[in-house]
């Protein structure tokens, strides 16, 4: 199975949902050190605290971006609750290509970048659960990707 | 046997890398079907033959502990483990064998000065200057000793043509100056300083010197005396000998005067329930039981190395490294961008003579000082990561790297995100830079 499957390439090359949110409920960077991949993701919430705008801007490789673009696509008509409770596997699955242990953080920063926008709109809307993570999210998306990260030889 | 020359003790009478590649076991493996192109050697070098069996006949034939035993095995050991002490004292034209000390790798070389001499000799508002185009590790250890101290961590800039800002470090140096930390060759751009000048110019200063030499000493001769530096340091793995050891130079006056940098069996003469006595150099430095094997096969990876010559790698490198840029030039239409120092495309001599419009495209072809960098050619694609960039030259069976390659201040000051880097070795050969050009050509057909 090839890594650039059509749909990765064409989500790569006509990105949906690219672009920023005026007054985004929730918003929240992700900034992956390693690669130098910078992700914003914004999202609107409605009365009922559904989704109904997902947005994301930055740059980073094909992986990252199209995985961001289609989880943009996942996002609308999630709460905030149901935001974080996606797997990574689910990630995996709506990508559909082979993901090498040095990829995974390609594959799941837009996930990580949604969840913390999450976050920050529960924040905003004042429901509880939030301050810890809210802390030190580095330190979280550092967690995950920690066992599997790539070697930092020169 | 066949007319393949067997590597003995003496030079190699014709320096060819075909052949040179057929001790490299490695080099019979496939990826993704295609014969291994190694392009990521200022990451780690392939090993020979010769290094593989000289670490497996140590633990086949003679594994012991060094330093202890009055067993022959033992002997045997701490005899092979001191050879390779007295070959890289040889190798680096070091004065005395006890001014090696040997480490982990470059990064532990590094810290051991750090924490061993800069804990004692740095105080406040003394100044550190290193340069623009470090390595982390040879970056972070200094952040991280003056944060300590209260000290001064000053950089030497680069110029637009990715070349050391000379003109800056010399109004740098000052009586607060206490440590110059510069790298032999940058591992990123190939840049080689000028360490003679960068040197003298500290010394006059009353300034000390550290050179880290991790990416050069596998490329050109490394001569502590001609370069009077006070201390250099490197890693084995860079030149074909095993990861795990790494070695620092230090003069013997200023090794002496140093404290330990870790503590334990080995590093101390006698040892009473209160306190201890300091070992003598270079014992002192080395706690616990060493990297053995890896020693002793660091000096198979030495006669190998030499046996090749640095001066037909220099030469190597240099045909290599032009025969890479005129390759990999042609697709800059196509946004790819060289990083190169003193690089100038046919783009930018263009626009340099833009007023007289008496340009022609054909007259000119890229230029660069092949004096000024060595071994290495990063690039970058415009709209392309250099993750994807790496992910389709290795579905060709092509290893480059793509990264900040732990120098991520200075990818940050070139605008870039990241990069990707071809990084060459006297095995390399001319059909290696076809096929990276190949896999170029697919990825600029995949993502545009």
């Amino acid at each position: 199975m090839d890594l650039y499957s059509e749909i990765i390439l064409d989500y790569f090359k006509n990105p949906v949902n690219k672009g920023e949110i005026d007054k985004p409920t929730g918003t929240a960077s992700e900034y992956n050190p390693l690669c130098g991949d910078k992700i914003r993701v914004d999202i609107l919430l409605d009365k009922k605290g559904k989704v109904v705008e997902a947005k994301f801007s930055g740059e980073g490789c094909a992986i990252s971006q199209a995985a961001t673009s289609m989880l943009t696509e996942k996002l609308i008509g999630k709460t905030p609750a149901q935001i974080k409770k996606i797997s990574n596997e689910e990630i995996y699955k709506m990508l559909n290509i082979p993901i090498s242990p040095g990829r995974v953080k390609c594959a799941l920063l837009g996930l990580v970048t949604a969840k913390k926008a999450a976050i920050s709109a529960n924040t905003k809307t004042k429901t509880p659960d939030t301050k810890k993570s809210l802390k030190n999210p580095t330190c979280h998306f550092l967690q995950i990707k920690k066992s599997r990260q790539r070697g930092t030889t020169r | 046997m066949k007319n393949i020359p067997k590597i003995t003790n003496r030079k190699l009478l014709v320096f060819n890398p075909k052949i040179l590649k057929k001790d490299f076991p490695i080099f019979s493996r496939k990826i993704n079907g295609k014969t291994l192109v190694y392009l990521d050697n200022a990451s780690t070098s392939q090993k020979p033959k010769s290094v593989i069996d000289a670490l497996t006949n140590y633990y086949k034939t003679f594994n012991a502990n060094t330093h202890r035993g009055i067993h022959t095995m033992s002997e045997e050991a701490t005899l092979a483990y001191e050879k390779t002490r007295e070959h890289v004292a040889k190798f680096i034209n070091a004065p005395l064998s006890k001014e090696i000390i040997f480490t982990r790798n470059t990064t532990e070389a590094i810290n051991l000065v750090a924490y061993s001499w800069g804990e004692t000799n740095i105080h406040k508002d003394d100044e550190i200057i290193i340069s623009a185009i470090e390595h982390h590790s040879n970056l972070v250890p200094w952040q991280e000793l003056c944060r300590r101290k209260k000290a001064k961590l000053k950089i030497i800039p680069i110029k637009n043509d990715l070349t050391l800002n000379m003109e800056a470090y010399e109004k740098m140096l000052s009586r607060e100056t206490k440590l110059v930390s510069i790298t032999g060759m940058s591992n990123v751009l190939g840049f080689m300083p000028d360490l003679q000048k960068i040197i003298k110019l500290a010394h006059k200063n009353k300034a000390l010197v550290l050179v880290d030499a991790a990416q050069s000493a596998a490329h050109i001769k490394t001569d502590v005396k001609k370069l009077d530096c006070d201390f250099l340091a490197f890693s084995s793995h860079k030149l074909l000998g095993p990861t795990g050891v790494g070695a620092l130079y230090g003069k013997f006056q200023l090794l002496s005067n140093m404290p330990p940098f870790m503590f334990g069996g080995d590093m101390v003469k006698a040892v009473q329930q209160d306190k201890a006595f300091w070992n003598d150099l270079p014992w002192k430095f080395e706690a616990g039981t060493p990297n053995i094997a890896d020693v002793i096969a660091f000096n198979a990876a030495l006669t190998y190395l030499e046996k090749v010559g640095l001066k037909n790698i220099q030469k190597h490198d240099e045909k290599l490294l032009k025969y890479a840029v005129k390759k990999f030039s042609k697709y800059e239409k196509d946004g790819v961008r060289l990083i190169l120092p003193t690089y100038k495309s046919m783009d930018f001599s263009r626009s340099s003579d833009s007023k007289s419009h008496s340009f022609t495209r054909n007259s000119s072809s890229p230029t660069f000082d092949p004096s000024a960098t060595s071994s290495i050619l990063s690039f970058s694609i415009k709209g392309i990561h250099p993750h994807d960039v790496a992910q389709i030259f290795n579905d060709e069976g092509v290893a480059i790297r793509s990264g900040y390659h732990c120098s991520q201040p200075l990818i940050e000051y070139l605008n870039l995100s990241a990069t990707a880097r071809m990084s060459f070795y006297f095995y390399n050969t001319k059909e290696d830079i076809d096929r990276a050009e190949k896999a170029l050509q697919k990825t600029l057909k995949l993502f545009k």
